[in-house]
């Protein structure tokens, strides 16, 4: 057991440095962040001279490994764009994009649960068929216009919410959350639902095809014929029984509703990370990009990680073999 | 006093039409934009959201008002001294105070035009020709130049003056450095001694601005707005959203297939005015070869009939009609109209011509055309790539085959300043109102301190010595002569192949009263409720 967490921690390690070496070979095809850090009446000498001084005229192994070095150290650098230190401002923007991949989960794996088990017991129901049918826009449509076509219904026509921020937020710490007052509450709304929707129908479709394949089983028919009431042998019984799955593949979502925040986060001027890497990327703010790469990428070795290790802890036939080898 | 009772009584029915909320939001004003303010170091980005977000707070010598008119701002009056052509002398507004409270004196303009000197300042370049800048006494500042510059206030209007001990206890005596590895106090905080003061501000989330009670400019002007809350919107379809619900007040940048949108909304209103910004194409003249054509051992844009071919099968109308939506003004000269040197008859643009052009394609030996690679950016200017799309079909037409290659202004302006491209879309904006400027950075041979962006490679010493006189010429008539002069060979030789100026709107509720600037400038001191 402990030998496979090192050897995955290794693994993982190697994984980061391959991202971000590939990151930084990319980084020259973005542009010349110099172009926007100096105004239109600049000279050759000042271009000359900002570039030394950001050390672009470095071969780009040279540039990561600097990079590396400062990131050892808890030194992201400097933003081109903002003039701060890129630490300060992720640990600025990552609660609204945390805050924003919280309650989208939440909403993704409770609807989805929900209405996967309702369309399974109803499986030719009226209303499970629209649910299914509707379904479809949900994995069908691009988020970024699922979202447009939300702010359009909700903010412009009914103008029940609100169609861009965050609203007002409260500081706990150096956390801003906007949970605590009503305008942050109406502001998550659409944002969640433009970000979860993705997610919640995929979750849905998985739990109602796991839902029929577990109905089918023996076990069920005899819970039947026991005259267990229908509520324990869907819940107690069926759904236990198909969410293994479903929370692996909800555990591996996760990475990717912050990954995808970039685009919901672009629509609703939702100001988290996704935002900022959107700006930095448009800036060439090498800085911003580079730590932001980072943290994606030990977000995505990390739940990987974790499920791994998970493996382990549900399956004991994993340590099982792995004692008896040999035998 | 009859127009203050005006607006109370305006103000009463609004609040009696709209219920009592009405008041109280009247006076709070929700701008929202594409981008945010990069800094508020005044010093540190030469850059348009960010001055305009600065030209609240702080406050230049000389400020341009609504219609980009040079007024008096912090100085009063400004003139060339007697006897001594190259010293400016300013008399400095009194009794003006900095939001935190320290007097405004000449020692703070001198301290701010150093700073501005410096050189991890981006507002060096405006300041080269100024050797000195000194108090004469504590409400007279006199500005020593190289040479004679008649033009120097012009260059002054976005150069903001902070107050000396403020600086000094925040330790931002100088522009941070980019290998500096820390934030200044001044990237986030701000004291000025403009009509509104900084309450908060998260960068690319919200700024709130104060009126700043003590402003030396009450009853001159309007001062109507209370409070601001501004706020990038990035995306153009949410920012629209923004104004459309009510959420905003005022938004910049408003997409073109969204005017009619806005215009014909219950309440809203679209402004607009020419924006001091040409669109236009630059061509490789002045190379032997060109690296991106398929022609060998020869430069095709070299042959003055083949850019004059260009010029006409060019069709700016159509160009107008369908890619701006009738929002963009034709031109025939790279600068817009307020520029000093601008004439109508520069102005005026040739019909497209396609026999013509085709005529002249073949006169000069390119009747079976020519390949050329085409570059332009597509995220800078108003459908920037479109316009690329529709020159390559009017192109076509004479048989030049353009290959565009459309990117991020980050990779495309590099080409440009790197004279790596031969055929190239750029916009220009003429900063100082005067042409020397445009000369200087796209006429002028490529030097050390000047034709950075002359991608055309065009060279000529006798235009360069006219250029380069311009700077220090006294007489104004006879330097206006110069510079119509310049003009004749920049059009007789058809460096550049102008398309048009761009057009600005700003929706806006319909109960404010307030126009378009034609630097993008809101100046919100200007701003009445009606």
């Amino acid at each position: 057991m402990l030998a496979y967490v090192i050897r995955r921690v290794f693994q993982s390690i190697f994984v980061l440095l391959m991202v971000g070496l590939v990151a930084f070979s990319m980084f020259r095809f973005v542009g010349d962040p110099v172009e926007n850090l100096l105004g239109q009446e600049r000279t050759q000498a000042d271009i000359e001279r900002v570039r030394d001084q950001l050390g672009l005229n470095d071969s780009f192994p040279v540039q990561y490994v600097k990079f590396l070095g400062n990131a050892v150290q808890g030194n992201f650098g400097i933003s081109y764009r903002q003039g701060r230190q890129v630490s300060e401002i992720i640990a600025e923007r990552a609660p609204a994009t945390l805050e924003l991949a919280g309650v989208s989960a939440f909403f993704a794996v409770v609807l989805g649960v929900g209405l996967g088990v309702f369309t399974a017991i109803r499986r030719d129901g009226f209303m499970a068929n629209i649910i299914m049918t509707t379904s479809l826009i949900g994995v069908s449509l691009p988020t970024f216009l699922i979202g447009i076509l939300l702010i359009y219904v909700f903010a412009v026509e009914l103008g029940w919410l609100p169609s861009f921020g965050r609203g007002e937020t409260v500081k706990i710490g150096w956390w801003s959350t906007g949970f605590l007052t009503e305008s942050g509450l109406k502001a998550i709304i659409l944002p969640a639902i433009t970000l979860g929707l993705y997610q919640m129908t995929l979750i849905m479709r998985l739990v109602r095809a796991e839902m029929l394949e577990v109905l089918r089983t023996d076990y069920i028919k005899f819970a039947r014929a026991r005259g267990l009431s229908k509520r324990a042998i869907n819940f107690g019984h069926a759904l236990k029984n198909t969410l293994v799955p479903v929370i692996t593949v909800t555990g591996l979502q996760i990475g990717s509703i912050i990954a995808f925040a970039i685009i919901t986060e672009t629509v609703f001027q939702w100001p988290g990370v996704g935002l900022l890497f959107i700006n930095a990327i448009q800036f060439v703010d090498i800085p911003v990009m580079a730590a932001y790469l980072m943290l994606i990428s030990v977000m995505f070795v990390l739940i990987n990680l974790i499920v791994d290790l998970l493996y382990f802890v549900i399956d004991p036939r994993l340590s099982a073999d792995a004692s008896t080898r040999g035998h | 006093m009859s127009s203050k009772k005006k607006l109370i009584g305006a103000l009463l029915t609004t609040a009696i039409l709209a219920g009592s909320s009405a008041l109280a939001s009247a006076e709070t004003l929700r701008w929202a934009r594409a981008g945010d303010s990069l800094t508020l170091d005044p010093h540190s980005q030469n850059e348009g959201p960010t001055h305009a977000l600065s030209q609240q707070i702080y406050e230049p010598l000389i400020s341009p008002d609504m219609e980009a008119k040079p007024i008096p701002a912090l100085a009063t009056e400004w003139m060339v001294k007697d006897g001594e052509p190259n010293v400016w002398v300013f008399k400095l507004r009194e009794g003006v105070k900095f939001h935190g409270g320290e007097d405004f004196t000449a020692e703070d303009v001198v301290f701010s035009f150093n700073r501005a000197k410096m050189e991890s300042s981006d507002m060096k370049e405006l300041l080269v020709s100024i050797k000195e800048v000194r108090a004469v006494d504590d409400y007279t500042v006199e500005m020593e130049t190289e040479g004679p510059n008649p033009i120097l206030p012009n260059n002054l209007t976005n150069l903001f003056i902070m107050d000396k001990g403020w600086a000094e206890a925040n330790d931002v005596t100088a522009p941070a450095e980019f290998d500096d590895g820390e934030e200044t106090y001044a990237v986030r905080n701000a004291n000025g001694t403009g009509a509104f003061m900084l309450e908060s501000r998260e960068p690319d989330t919200k700024t709130v601005l104060k009126a700043n009670p003590d402003y030396w400019g009450q009853g001159q002007f309007p001062l109507e707005v209370t409070e601001i809350i501004y706020t990038p919107i990035q995306n153009a379809a949410t920012r629209v959203a923004a104004l459309l619900s009510g959420e905003v007040d005022l938004i910049q940048d408003v997409p073109v297939q969204d005017l009619d949108r806005v215009a014909g909304s219950e309440g809203l209103k679209v402004g607009n005015a020419p924006q001091n910004r040409t669109i236009f194409f630059g061509i490789n003249s002045g190379d032997a070869d060109l690296e991106n054509d398929n022609v060998e051992g020869k430069n095709p844009f070299a042959d003055l009939r083949v850019r004059q071919a260009m010029n006409m099968a060019i069709d700016r109308d159509a160009i107008k009609q369908v890619v701006m939506r009738g929002q963009s003004a034709p031109t025939g000269v790279i600068m817009p109209p307020f520029v000093n040197g601008w004439t109508e008859e520069l102005d005026a643009y040739p019909k497209a011509d396609i026999e013509a052009a085709k005529a002249l394609m073949e006169e000069a030996g390119y009747g079976d055309g020519f390949e050329v690679t085409m570059h332009c950016p597509n995220d800078r200017y108003i459908n920037d790539e479109a316009i690329c799309q529709a020159a390559v079909g009017m192109m076509g037409k004479i048989g030049i085959k353009a290959n565009l290659v459309a990117q991020t202004k980050a990779n495309h302006f590099p080409l440009i300043s790197g004279k790596t491209t031969d055929f190239y879309l750029l916009g220009w904006g003429v900063p100082t109102f005067d042409s020397e400027y445009v000369f200087n950075f796209l006429v002028h041979s490529t030097t050390d301190d000047r034709g950075s962006w002359n991608g055309s490679r065009f060279s000529n010493p006798e235009v360069d010595a006219m250029i380069q006189s311009l700077g220090s010429e006294v007489d104004l008539d006879k330097r206006n002569e110069t510079i119509g002069k310049i003009w004749q060979v920049v059009q007789d030789e058809q460096i550049y192949l102008p398309i048009h100026n761009q057009v600005l709107n700003w929706g806006m509720k319909d109960n404010i009263d307030f126009a378009v600037q034609p630097e993008d400038q809101p100046h919100f001191k200007f701003l009445k409720f009606n």
